[in-house]
């Protein structure tokens, strides 16, 4: 059987148990989920209202102010055109979520579904999703993502569908793995021994149950797609100047490491920082939990 | 057949598979596009005479599979086109700088792997200690990381702060020349050339870069070595080898490390992945003369060749290194090895 | 009378579980002759296995030996170091588990195991090692026994692997040895041989046998003497004659009771029949109150006295000592 000659053959995730789990008490890791469920509840609402709390337009450029350093009036500083960064920071929290989301989405929802058909019916359709599958995994994500970005064009649409593209494999690859985990247990045959029809059986009773690694997978990908936007538009692909997008003023604030003006690059990358560490606590609490369950 | 020999055969028959499939992906891209090649090649200030004459010259006249079979020909051939932006053949171009991308890449990965492993292992041995804790948060900050925006903060620090490493522009220093080609890695060549000089210039060049990378692809590593560790540590016959006797130590390393081990290889492979990625990154900041460079001031000039050959090299790395972790299975685990 | 090899006094044993505490044993009481096969019975949940890993401190962290001791060759184990406790395992107690091809090293052969046990705690040159391995093996019963010396864990089925997990322990030489449900998964023909196959080891070795098991016609077959144990307490201690035959406590009575017999006529008595009811953690008097028939207040309350009832019968039972009175 492939799994046991090719121990590569799923990823591993979701059985897996996440790295505080035979660490902390049941106390804390609850705490560690919460607060990771917090500062993702903190980024949403800014995310909404962020824009109408800034206290200056995104591309709002002051001549007499460009490249001051963190003050009352900006309290991020602002950068070479004079846009207040904090604004910024702000307007582009909507944006970067708002990729994260539909590139988790997309990927997830794409890559279950040919997932769980390729792992029911099997034989030479599984045969070909699988090599395709391999052939998308043969590139590292990030590069994948950043090919495709070049070759489709700089838009906010090609960006997220890039990405999809890069992380619907993974999906494709666990889903499918369950599904003929659970195919062949005796709860299905039951169920079609009952009188339902496959189609049925496969949509109600085993396609849910195949999704929990992918679920937790989801969560993941949720941090992986916004370190992976901020770093194609750090490049200087997907999204451009002037847009307010974290990488991108990541990107514009390097040209100043020399000259020592941290301010410019130094705030958004902490904003990509603090929520790729909220989803991947999230991810990894949630892990926790179905893996108790699972026993 | 011997069960090992069909397993090897077996695997690098799905690597060839794959790669073949490779190739036929990037063709894909590049050719079936929804603008034209001709025309992004020509640019925005060319008129229809010049367009139709890259058109030719680059054979898109012809009907699409026409059009791949020359293009499978010359990749079977070794020939990865030639630059659009400078007309050199790409395979040159990426072979002038694929040893400053291994050169950085190895160092890095040397360092990840050493800290990632040790790492992994005292915090299984010691598990729920301080040491414990302090392991899983380096673990999690790691995997959260924006590996650009750290390079930057990283430079900021340790050169414009603290001045501990130089400025980050390339891999020596303004005027001081390279060493002798024997194998592109400056470092290695200056030493075979007697150039201490040269050789301590291109290492303080090489240690920043290298950390920051090593940091980023050792979070994954740990992760997975404790895991590793761990599960092997609470199996049964690691309860047996104690309760015969068997000192801490021996336990420890042969019955643990021995068994956890190969998990952690098939993850070494997936780590792989990651750093050719942050690899990219990393020789933007530190305008590293690397091939990911190479291939981000291509992509940004649209000049597809170039693109292509850069993917289909990583593909071809990535793809051989997991493929050579597979077949090492095969040697490592008897359970496949002898069934 | 012998002095016992082992003697275990008032063992409790808590284990922290989320937050919560539990004393998966509590006042355990019994003894190990020495050269004999002691049996340790009861249902799963017992606490029988927590016996043994205390006995052999390879407790899980969680779990914490709070009261008693453990006196073996006059010392308490629980009172000695890691690294003298390290001396003690394998050399003077040593214990197979259930499950026996997960309890070997899959990357190692099964020569090599042997051999590694020998090496640990026999004075051998090394050019005898092997040769003293096979012999081993052979002497366990494995025919073949070089080709199988050669072989991994996974290539050999489970009788088999026990085989070689009794010869790894016949090489340490144990005073003790302790067989945790040695053959739970194996066939019952496999069963049976390696039951014989530990006698013989026991009685040869001339080492004492402390065998665990839920099983009580294997009880009957291999053990001289028996502690029955429910809920980490110990409710009787007797040689198997007597306690199959005048079974005071009455978890040992139903327990027995249950046993249908071929050559008996007997109906199945369901006046007696104990409900069912989960484990009382709480109750530090007998746990076996919510479930007894002839419960009492005192049950509730504290422990009951050892109540001796002939040479080696020891019960523990508020209403045997109130009878007795």
């Amino acid at each position: 059987m492939e799994t046991t000659l090719n121990p590569r053959a799923e990823p591993k995730t979701g059985r897996r148990r996440s790295i505080w789990f035979r660490g902390l008490s049941e106390v804390g890791r609850w705490r560690l989920l919460s607060f990771g469920i917090a500062l993702i509840l903190i980024y949403v609402v800014i995310a909404l209202v962020g824009p109408e709390l800034a206290p200056y337009g995104p591309n709002a450029t002051n001549a007499k102010a460009t490249l001051q350093p963190p003050s009352s009036d900006f309290w991020f500083g602002t950068d070479k055109f004079g846009r207040d960064i904090f604004s910024r920071v702000l307007y582009a929290t909507r944006l970067d979520l708002g990729i994260a989301f539909s590139v988790a989405l997309s990927a997830f929802l794409i890559g279950a579904t040919i997932g769980g058909l390729s792992g029911y019916f099997g034989g030479g359709v599984d045969d070909v999703v699988m090599r395709v599958v391999d052939v998308l995994l043969a590139f590292p994500a990030f590069i994948l993502a950043m090919a495709l970005t070049g070759i489709l064009g700089d838009t906010v649409p090609n960006v997220i569908a890039a990405i999809s593209i890069a992380y619907i494999p993974y999906f494709v690859r666990l889903t499918r793995g369950e599904m003929l985990r659970v195919r062949t247990r005796q709860y299905a045959d039951a169920a079609v021994g009952v009188g339902n029809p496959r189609w049925r059986v496969m949509l109600v009773h085993l396609l849910p149950n195949s999704l929990t690694p992918a679920f937790i997978q989801v969560t993941l990908v949720l941090g992986w797609a916004i370190l992976d936007a901020a770093g194609l538009a750090f490049l200087g692909l997907g999204i451009t100047p002037p847009t307010a997008e974290w990488g991108v003023m990541v990107a514009e604030g390097a040209q100043r490491i020399i000259t020592g003006e941290w301010w410019t690059w130094l705030f958004p990358g902490v904003a990509i920082v603090i929520i790729a560490f909220a989803f991947s606590i999230v991810g990894d609490g949630l892990r926790d939990l179905l893996a108790r369950e699972e026993r | 057949m011997p069960r090992l020999l069909s397993y090897l055969l077996r695997r690098i028959g799905l690597a060839v598979v794959t790669l073949a499939g490779v190739v036929v992906f990037v063709f894909l891209l590049t050719h079936i596009l929804p603008s034209n090649p001709a025309a992004l090649r020509a640019g925005p200030l060319a008129d229809a005479a010049l367009i139709q004459k890259y058109e030719r010259e680059m054979g898109l006249d012809q009907p699409i599979y026409v059009q791949f079979f020359r293009y499978a020909q010359e990749f079977l051939s070794g020939n990865l086109g030639e630059s659009w932006k400078t007309g050199q053949p790409v395979r040159q171009e990426l072979g002038d700088r694929l040893p400053a991308t291994l050169e950085l890449a190895a160092t890095a990965f040397l360092i990840a792997l050493v800290v990632g492993l040790s790492l992994g292992v005292l915090a299984a041995v010691f598990a729920g200690s301080w040491i414990d804790q302090g392991v899983r948060l380096y673990a999690t900050l790691g995997a959260a990381q924006a590996l650009f925006w750290l390079a930057l903060l990283m430079v900021h620090v340790f050169y414009y702060t603290l001045g501990w490493a130089p400025a980050p522009l390339d891999r020596l220093t303004i005027g001081v020349p390279e060493p002798p080609q024997v194998t592109g890695l400056f470092t290695v060549d200056s030493l075979l050339a007697g150039q201490f000089g040269t050789f301590l210039d291109a290492l303080d060049h090489l240690w920043l870069p290298a950390m920051v990378l090593a940091f980023v692809v050792s979070a994954p590593i740990v992760k997975m070595t404790r895991g590793s560790m761990l599960d092997a540590l609470n199996s049964d016959y690691i309860r047996t080898a104690k309760a015969i006797g068997v000192p801490r130590r021996s336990v420890v390393l042969r019955d643990g490390l021995r068994n956890a081990f190969i998990p952690i290889l098939t993850m070494i492979g997936i780590v792989f992945g990651y750093l050719i990625a942050g690899n990219v990154v990393v020789e933007k900041v530190f305008s590293w003369a690397g091939i990911g460079q190479y291939a981000w001031n291509a992509l940004t000039i649209n000049d597809f060749n170039a693109v292509q050959g850069f993917v289909i090299l990583i593909a071809v790395i990535y793809v051989g290194i997991n493929l050579v972790i597979d077949l090492a299975y095969g040697f490592i685990d008897p359970r496949i090895r002898l069934g | 009378m012998p002095e016992p090899l082992l003697q275990i006094r008032s063992l409790r044993m808590d284990i922290r579980d989320h937050e919560r505490s539990r004393s998966v044993l509590l006042d355990v009481n019994f003894d190990v002759r020495p050269n004999e096969v002691m049996g340790l019975v009861g249902e799963s949940g017992s606490g029988k296995t927590m016996t043994a890993l205390a006995i052999m401190r390879l407790l899980p962290p969680a779990a914490t030996a709070s009261e008693g001791k453990i006196l073996f060759g006059g010392r308490d184990l629980l009172a000695l170091s890691e690294s003298e406790m390290r001396q003690v395992r394998g050399s003077e107690i040593a214990m197979i588990f259930q499950n026996p091809r997960a309890s070997l090293n899959p990357l190692m052969r099964a020569g090599d195991q042997v051999a590694r046990a020998l090496q640990l705690h026999q004075d051998l040159p090394r050019s005898q090692l092997r040769r003293r391995s096979i012999e081993l093996l052979q002497h366990v019963g494995i025919s073949d026994a070089e080709a199988r010396a050669k072989a991994y864990p996974h290539q050999l089925s489970g009788g088999m692997a026990q085989r070689v997990l009794i010869a790894i322990m016949l090489a340490c030489q144990p005073a003790l040895l302790i067989a945790d449900e040695p053959t739970t998964g194996l066939d019952v023909t496999i069963q049976a041989q390696i039951f014989e196959l530990i006698k013989e080891v026991q009685s040869e070795a001339g080492a004492s046998l402390l065998l665990i098991t839920h099983d009580l016609g294997v009880v009957s077959e291999v053990c001289q003497r028996v502690a029955v144990m429910y809920a980490g307490q110990i409710m009787e201690q007797a040689g198997v004659l007597d306690l199959f035959q005048r079974p005071s406590h009455p978890y040992t009575e139903r327990l027995l009771g249950s046993i249908l017999r071929v050559d008996e006529a007997k109906a199945l008595d369901t006046s007696r029949a104990i409900a069912f009811a989960s484990i009382d953690y709480d109750n530090a008097g007998c746990r076996f109150a919510n479930r007894c028939p002839y419960v009492l207040d005192a049950c509730w309350l504290r422990r009951p006295e050892p109540r001796w009832l002939s040479e080696g019968h020891v019960v523990f039972c508020h209403l045997r000592n109130q009878e007795a009175a």
